[in-house]
């Protein structure tokens, strides 16, 4: 094969120097670039595409047929589980921005002892196991938490809210910092600090040049970056699952009908339905922000 | 610059934000060596919840990491390659197969899941081997190893490189491991750590996939965290840590290296 190829670039390339002329890319055969592609796409389409066509059609065999879909919107339990996914990790987005925006802003823009540090602590957790997510909420809240020891020291009560949906909301916030903030350092780094101090020359406020200026600037990498973060905690599954909450995110419930009540048509319709909603959730911003088409990936190709 | 109310409310926030993140893993890491969470650390140090997590989950430990190392092993050997076709062939049949090979990060871990066992569930040979676990971490590492190594292609001037070399008289096969596969090493490093830590990590998806005999080490931490005494489940995660921290480092001095001069360019300013 390969002395085959070497044949065939040899009559392409009458002479060094024409090559240096008419640089042409040194290509290689259709052939060789699919024996390249093979083994991706054995993956991609064994274990992918056949699977997931699978769980589509696993929907249409339950008792209620590709009527299963409509469940998620009749059934009040599977409803109410899809609101409060919804509702959760549009919180957890939103507070984890804002958050990541003025400490990520604060970090680019200021150099001090034990800034690496400060920036290596908050992005420590990017990956960790959910599980492991949840036992850190545990730690701080939990029965023996941090703050059920200060709260018990300075009140005489313990403060104790590591298995409600404050718990969950902190370990999704937890997972979630280091996330936007890497991005939201990202896009501070790449800031024109002319525009703001064209702005303050104009007479703008403080304000005004954070809302003008910094705000539409950094816009771009927030909506990314919250896309990844809602995306994330809406398919979070072991945090939920450490903490054995009795709130019914959707990821929980898919489990339990699966596992424990066997309805597997469900189960599927659900993943379908969450899957949906994360890719078109990337997908959507991705094209908005014009991020797919500067993905490394396609980049100087 | 001048030090003002604003720069040290911000400190504030980061540092607050910081000590979120931290103090409960300090707290997890302590009463792994203490002797009884319960009465504090008065009660004095003691390796023996360490030793006894060995005990029990040793072979979780090391099932992780063959898994991590044979993961890395095939994201190796699909994702190089792929990453060199995507940045060679730009076009819409690429973009469009990209998105596909992307499809599985953007998908919960429990939809993934979900989607094999009941296409292979059925297979008991491979359904209860730990093959169906690398499955799995392969289908959701794979992107990360081929983003990596085609940023580092298309940021190299690979069409020079490949004319020159073949010029040379290098054939395909050639080139391609003695010219593209050197030159792509930072890109290859940063995947392998990705996918390595990736792996080791993974919980949604493994823990639907595994079997009481292909327990993993994230699965070993949700029992122990459900099923033993606090002491247990918090040395188990220090142990966790002690794995996961060189990684993470690495990836770190890996990503200041990269963008080093840049850095040093705006300081300048």
């Amino acid at each position: 094969m390969s002395i085959d190829l070497d044949l065939k670039e040899g009559r392409s390339r009458p002479s060094l120097l024409s090559s240096f002329i008419t640089p042409r890319a040194a290509a290689a055969s259709p052939a060789i670039l699919s024996i390249l592609l093979i083994p991706g796409l054995v993956i991609v389409a064994a274990f992918f595409l056949i699977p997931l066509a699978r769980v589509a059609f696993e929907v249409g065999n339950g008792p209620e047929g590709w009527g299963t879909y409509l469940l998620i919107l009749t059934n009040a339990r599977y409803l109410e589980s899809l609101i409060q996914t919804l509702a959760m990790s549009a919180g957890v987005t939103m507070m984890a921005l804002i958050l990541c925006a003025i400490v990520g802003l604060f970090l680019v823009r200021n150099r001090f002892a034990g800034r690496s540090i400060l920036i290596g602590t908050l992005t420590l957790p990017l990956s960790f196991p959910g599980t492991v997510v949840g036992f850190m909420v545990i730690m701080l809240a939990g029965r023996q938490g941090v703050i059920g020891g200060l709260t018990d020291a300075a009140f005489g009560s313990k403060l104790v809210f590591a298995y409600d949906i404050a718990g969950l909301f902190i370990g999704y916030l937890y997972f979630s910092i280091p996330r936007v903030i890497l991005a939201v350092m990202a896009s501070a780094e790449k800031l024109d600090l002319q525009l703001e101090e064209a702005a303050r020359s104009l007479g703008a406020s403080r304000f005004r040049v954070i809302c003008d200026v910094i705000l539409p600037g950094l816009m771009p990498g927030l909506i990314s970056s919250g896309a990844i973060c809602f995306a994330t905690a809406m398919g979070a599954f072991g945090t939920a699952f450490t903490l054995a909450t009795d709130i019914d995110v959707l990821p929980m419930v898919i489990y339990t009908e699966f596992t424990r009540n066997a309805n597997i048509p469900v189960a599927a319709a659900l993943s379908i339905v969450l899957g949906l909603i994360t890719w078109a959730c990337l997908a959507a911003v991705r094209s908005f922000t014009g991020e797919g088409k500067s993905l490394p990936v396609r980049g100087g190709a | 610059m001048r030090r003002t109310g604003i720069f040290y409310a911000q400190l504030g926030l980061t540092t607050l934000l910081c000590l979120f993140i931290v103090i409960p893993i300090v707290m997890s890491a302590l009463a792994g060596v203490t002797v009884n969470v319960f009465q504090g650390l008065s009660s004095g140090l003691t390796l023996r919840w360490i030793f006894e997590v060995w005990d029990l989950y040793a072979s979780s430990i090391f099932l992780s990491l063959w898994l991590a190392i044979a993961c890395l092993f095939v994201t190796l050997i699909a994702g190089v390659p792929l990453a060199y076709v995507l940045v060679r062939k730009p076009g819409r049949a690429t973009r469009l197969f990209e998105e596909l090979l992307t499809l599985p990060v953007a998908i919960p871990g429990l939809a993934l899941a979900l989607a094999l066992l009941i296409t292979y569930g059925g297979v008991s040979g491979y359904r209860s081997s730990w093959l169906f676990i690398l499955t799995g971490h392969v289908l959701f590492t794979l992107p990360f190893m081929v983003r990596s190594v085609a940023a580092v292609m298309s940021a190299m001037d690979m069409k020079t490189l490949e004319e020159g070399a073949a010029s040379l008289g290098a054939g395909f096969w050639r080139r391609f491991f003695t010219v593209i596969v050197p030159n792509a090493k930072p890109g290859i490093l940063a995947g392998a750590l990705m996918v390595v830590t990736l792996s080791v990590g993974e919980f949604n998806l493994t823990w639907m996939l595994h079997t009481p005999l292909t327990k993993t080490l994230p699965v070993g931490l949700a029992d122990a965290y459900a099923s033993m005494r606090l002491e247990i489940g918090s040395a188990y995660t220090l142990i966790f840590f002690v794995l996961i921290m060189p990684l993470l480092i690495a990836m770190q001095i890996l990503a200041n290296r990269g963008s080093k001069p840049a850095r040093a360019t705006a300081e300048d300013k």
